[in-house]
């Protein structure tokens, strides 16, 4: 007979739930820490903090944006390390017989990094003048184009005309002058872009020069650069004439075009040349002279501030003005000093385009190959050798595929490619070398198990019965799968889209050898025909946060972007998700059966 | 080998979803003794002709099992199986769960093509032409013929495209055809008033009656030679297997209809021919009436009165 009401703990399954619970609880926790890691110090990157102003024993002053407090254990033999105004205050905490104590030091963003040589600086608490602590209300943060942010008070303004002195007097001049200085530097880099067209037009001709030699086989471009010399005395000008009528004619002809161009350029960039320079002057001569907290004085152009404000008298409306300013720069721009300012447009292009190329090139090809296992094959011992070959591909590391893809794509294909279509840029590669194409590639076929994998899956769960159901209207294998097992399976076949769009989006160890780089000339999809250029390098941000994070030239600096960076990487893979998954779900909910 | 452990048939159970719509047309003779000699016969493995009714003979036949025997792998599923179906009639097949009924069906549009480890001997003819001649157009010999599953199996689509399906594949376009074809084979499948106002909603979403009814609607659709039925109704609520039954009546003449039954009533209100399957072998076979009342064997005899063994 079973015994009373009394069962034991582990037949009421009490201890599976408390293990599996706690396992979900533990793996829930880690996920939520890194995406709060990565959330708290993404979102607050851009918001501008207020700065405080610290005066030392030691009579210096600090101005900086506070980041953080910490504490560390000091020790009485560390103690001479700290600066020699600190030390006796730091030996009269040390309680009698005591080593170790605990000690206060305050990060502060102290920028400033031309002047002073770091962007962040520490404050131990036994530096610091007791109640020295206050927030200038002229404190001004001043984000300049190349030479990172300047932290100081403004102390006049200089322009041709006219000096305003004061700070009143030059902030206001400064905010009242700055458009002007705005409009300067658009027209400058409109002529710089007119220029390099000009340029690139120049390299065009020259690579037919080249391709004209290489068919005629007689050399041609010395002669060609000699006769676009701009000093060419009569004599010269005949002989190199009576040596170019010598040349084949098609040759003579690329030539002659070549030349054409170097004089139109010649004459056309003398003005642009003389205008930028002009522009440059007026912006030399229109600056800020800055104060820094340690009394230095330092010269800004108005025309070189991207954003300037006064960090400790903005209303909270004001700072949130800032920071999503600061967010447009950053989705927007391209990245400035090495990343550490600016923004991550490229970056964030390149991934997109990088990843629907991949989706494109990998969703086919093993939507097919699954197909083929699936349906048309016999089951039988090499199908199942072809699966288990399959699973095992997507256990392969990733930079394994990189080095195949640099192997395989680049080197060998794309050399052939350049070998027979672009032989008149070698030795610079164009297809030789990593590029989005390769890349898209190259994470294709690392995604491709997985996306074969689903498929399968998804293409067995399609019940036989209504396969049987459609051949019994007589309908063809193809007919059946077309109009039958196809759209059924969709569902599954997008999830698999979604595992792959979200590996390859994430990935980046093969990226590094097949096409991603830290600054990119110019973006892989743009208005200039032919609109895709496959052999592009593009910068990518899973590879933008390597190379913030650990190559970057001052890291320091860096290290807020990088927190951002993430945050965006991470949001941009969930969006691709969460669009892949709506479309799932309405896809589902067309082929889920009430019924039964 | 050794016979089956047969479970009571389903008859029993059948009789009370036939609905009372005409008399019990069951056999009411007395219990005879078991059979014994066929049985033991069947058990040692020896090949039994069946009990072919005279009837037959006079009858016009649109398809002819020629025969047929027919592997699972190593299991044997179907015996020399011979089976004449007259032209424009209405044909039952009935038999307890597992003697090869449904397997017979699979083989007249060959669907047992689709499983490997189906292997078949013997032949069938179509009007005349071979269905498992080497050099039949498969596709072409199904588009002749339409099969209701025993388990539904809608397309996961909507409504209107599952009626139109057969058409869809031969590359039928004109929508006023479509349309026509749709209610008419809905209506005939009792289908239509329910879904008429939703002809573009999802199949998988009915029930699993109106899921059945649809499958009917789409075998008719492409208006076939020979309709396969394996237990059409055996989803559905008494009033939709009436409108079904009527469909039967209403087709027959026109097409042969090959249907399998559980349902005693059912096969004697709606075929003009019974066959009796047991154990992979045609048993009996003659006029509905005879089989039910007059049967021959008396395995036939149990099997329809609800005893066996
Ligand atoms: N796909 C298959 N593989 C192996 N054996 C099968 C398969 N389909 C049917 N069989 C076997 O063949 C025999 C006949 O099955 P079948 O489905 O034709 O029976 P049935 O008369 O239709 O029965 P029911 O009335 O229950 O539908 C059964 O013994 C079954 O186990
Ligand atoms: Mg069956």
């Amino acid at each position: 007979m079973r015994g009373g009401p009394a069962r034991s703990v582990v037949a009421g399954g009490e201890p599976a739930v408390w293990l599996s619970g706690a396992a979900l609880a533990i793996c829930l926790a880690m996920i939520g820490g890194l995406l709060a890691l990565i959330l708290w110090n993404g979102i607050g990157t851009f918001w501008p903090g207020e700065l405080v102003r610290v005066t030392l024993r030691d009579g210096s002053a600090v101005l900086g944006e506070e980041y953080g407090t910490e504490t560390y254990e000091l020790r009485r033999a560390s103690v001479p390390l700290l600066p020699a105004e600190a030390r006796p205050v730091a030996l009269a905490a040390f309680p009698e017989g005591e080593d170790a104590i605990e000690a206060v030091r305050v990060l502060l963003r102290t920028d400033n990094r031309r002047e002073s040589g770091s962007t962040f600086t520490y404050v131990d608490a036994f530096e610091v003048q007791p109640g020295s602590k206050t927030t200038p209300s002229w404190a001004v943060v001043l984000e300049r184009s190349d030479q990172g942010r300047f932290l100081g008070e403004p102390v006049r303004l200089v322009t041709p005309e006219q000096t305003y002195e004061g700070p009143e007097a030059a902030w206001e001049a400064f905010q009242k002058l700055r458009p002007a200085a705005l409009e300067r530097n658009e027209r400058r880099e409109e002529l710089e872009e007119e220029s390099g067209a000009g340029g690139v037009l120049i390299r065009e001709a020259e690579l037919r020069v080249r391709s004209a030699e290489m068919r005629t086989g007689v050399d041609g471009r010395d002669l060609a650069r000699a006769l676009s010399e701009s000093a060419l005395s009569a004599s010269e000008r005949t002989r190199l004439e009576a040596e170019l009528a010598e040349k084949p004619a098609d040759l003579r002809e690329a030539i002659e075009e070549y030349v054409l161009l170097e004089r139109r350029n010649d004459i056309q960039d003398a003005p642009r040349l003389a205008a930028m320079s002009e522009l440059s002057a007026e912006n030399a001569a229109e600056y800020l002279v800055m104060r820094t907290a340690s009394g230095q004085e330092v010269e800004v152009e108005t025309a070189e501030v991207v954003r300037g404000y006064r960090a400790n008298a903005l209303s909270w409306w004001g700072r949130l003005g800032v920071y999503l300013s600061r967010w447009w720069e950053f989705l927007s721009e391209e990245p400035r000093q090495a990343g550490t300012a600016g923004g991550v447009w490229p970056a964030i292009w390149g991934t997109v385009t990088m990843t629907l190329v991949m989706t494109v090139f990998v969703v086919p090809f093993g939507v097919l190959a699954a197909l083929y296992l699936r349906e048309y094959a016999k089951q039988g011992v090499i199908v199942s050798a072809v699966r288990v070959a399959v699973n095992n591909l997507a256990g392969v590391p990733s930079i394994v595929f990189g080095v195949f893809g640099l192997g395989f794509f680049c080197y060998l294909i794309g050399g052939g490619v350049d070998q027979l279509f672009y032989a008149e840029r070698l030795p610079d590669p164009t297809f030789g070398k990593g590029g989005l194409l390769w890349a898209s590639l190259t994470l294709a076929l690392l995604t491709l198990p997985v996306v074969i994998v689903a498929t399968e899956e998804a293409l067995s769960a399609v019940p036989n019965s209504m396969r049987e159901g459609s051949y019994a209207c007589g309908a063809s294998k193809w007919q059946t799968i077309r109009r039958i097992v196809l759209p059924r399976a969709l569902p599954g076949i997008l999830t698999g889209m979604i595992l792959a769009v979200a590996r390859g989006a994430g990935e980046v160890a093969p990226l590094m050898l097949v096409g991603a780089v830290n600054t990119a000339p110019a973006l892989p999809v743009d208005l200039e025909a032919p609109f895709v250029h496959p052999s592009r390098s593009f910068m990518h941000l899973g590879f933008h946060i390597y190379d913030l994070g650990f190559q970057a030239p001052d890291g320091d600096a860096a290290r807020p972007m990088v927190y951002t960076t993430m945050l965006l990487l991470i949001a941009l893979v969930a969006t691709l998700n969460l669009a892949a998954m709506w479309l799932r779900a309405r896809l589902r909910r067309r082929f889920t059966s009430a019924s039964f | 080998m050794v016979a089956h452990p047969l479970a009571p048939p389903n008859a029993r159970a059948a009789r009370s979803t036939g609905g009372g719509r005409d008399e019990v047309i069951l056999a009411g003779a007395p219990p005879r003794e078991p059979p014994s000699d066929r049985l033991a016969a069947i058990s040692r493995g020896e090949v039994i002709p069946a009990e072919v009714h005279p009837e037959l003979a006079t009858e016009e036949h649109v398809l002819r099992v020629q025969n047929l025997k027919l592997w699972y792998g190593e299991k044997q599923a179907l015996f020399d199986v011979n089976l004449d179906v007259p032209k424009g009639q209405v044909t039952a097949m009935i038999g307890p769960s597992g003697c090869g009924k449904s397997t017979l069906l699979r083989c007249v549009n060959r669907m047992n093509d689709l499983l490997d480890i189906v292997r078949i001997e013997g032949d069938m003819t179509l009007n005349g032409d071979s269905i498992y001649a080497r050099d039949v157009d498969v596709i072409e010999l199904r588009k002749r013929m339409g099969m209701v599953f025993q388990k539904p199996n809608p397309f996961p689509m909507s409504i209107y495209e599952n009626v139109v399906y057969p058409l869809r594949i031969d590359g039928e376009r004109d929508r006023r055809v479509l349309d026509e074809v749709c209610e008419r084979s809905l209506r005939g499948a009792a289908l239509w008033d329910e879904v008429k106002d939703r002809l573009q909603e999802s199949a998988l979403g009915m029930s699993g009656g109106q899921q059945q009814r649809l499958c009917i609607a789409r075998a008719i659709a492409a208006e076939p030679e020979v309709l396969l039925l394996d237990e059409p109704c055996s989803a559905l609520d008494p009033i939709a297997t009436g409108k079904v039954e009527d469909l039967i009546q209403r087709l027959k003449g026109e097409y042969s209809v090959l249907i399998v039954t559980h349902n005693m009533q059912q096969a004697s209100r709606i075929s003009e021919y019974t066959a009796f399957m047991y154990l992979g072998r045609l048993m009996e076979y003659g006029p509905t009436e005879a089989i039910f009342t007059n049967p021959k064997l008396d395995e036939t005899n149990s099997y329809v009165t609800g005893r066996f063994g």
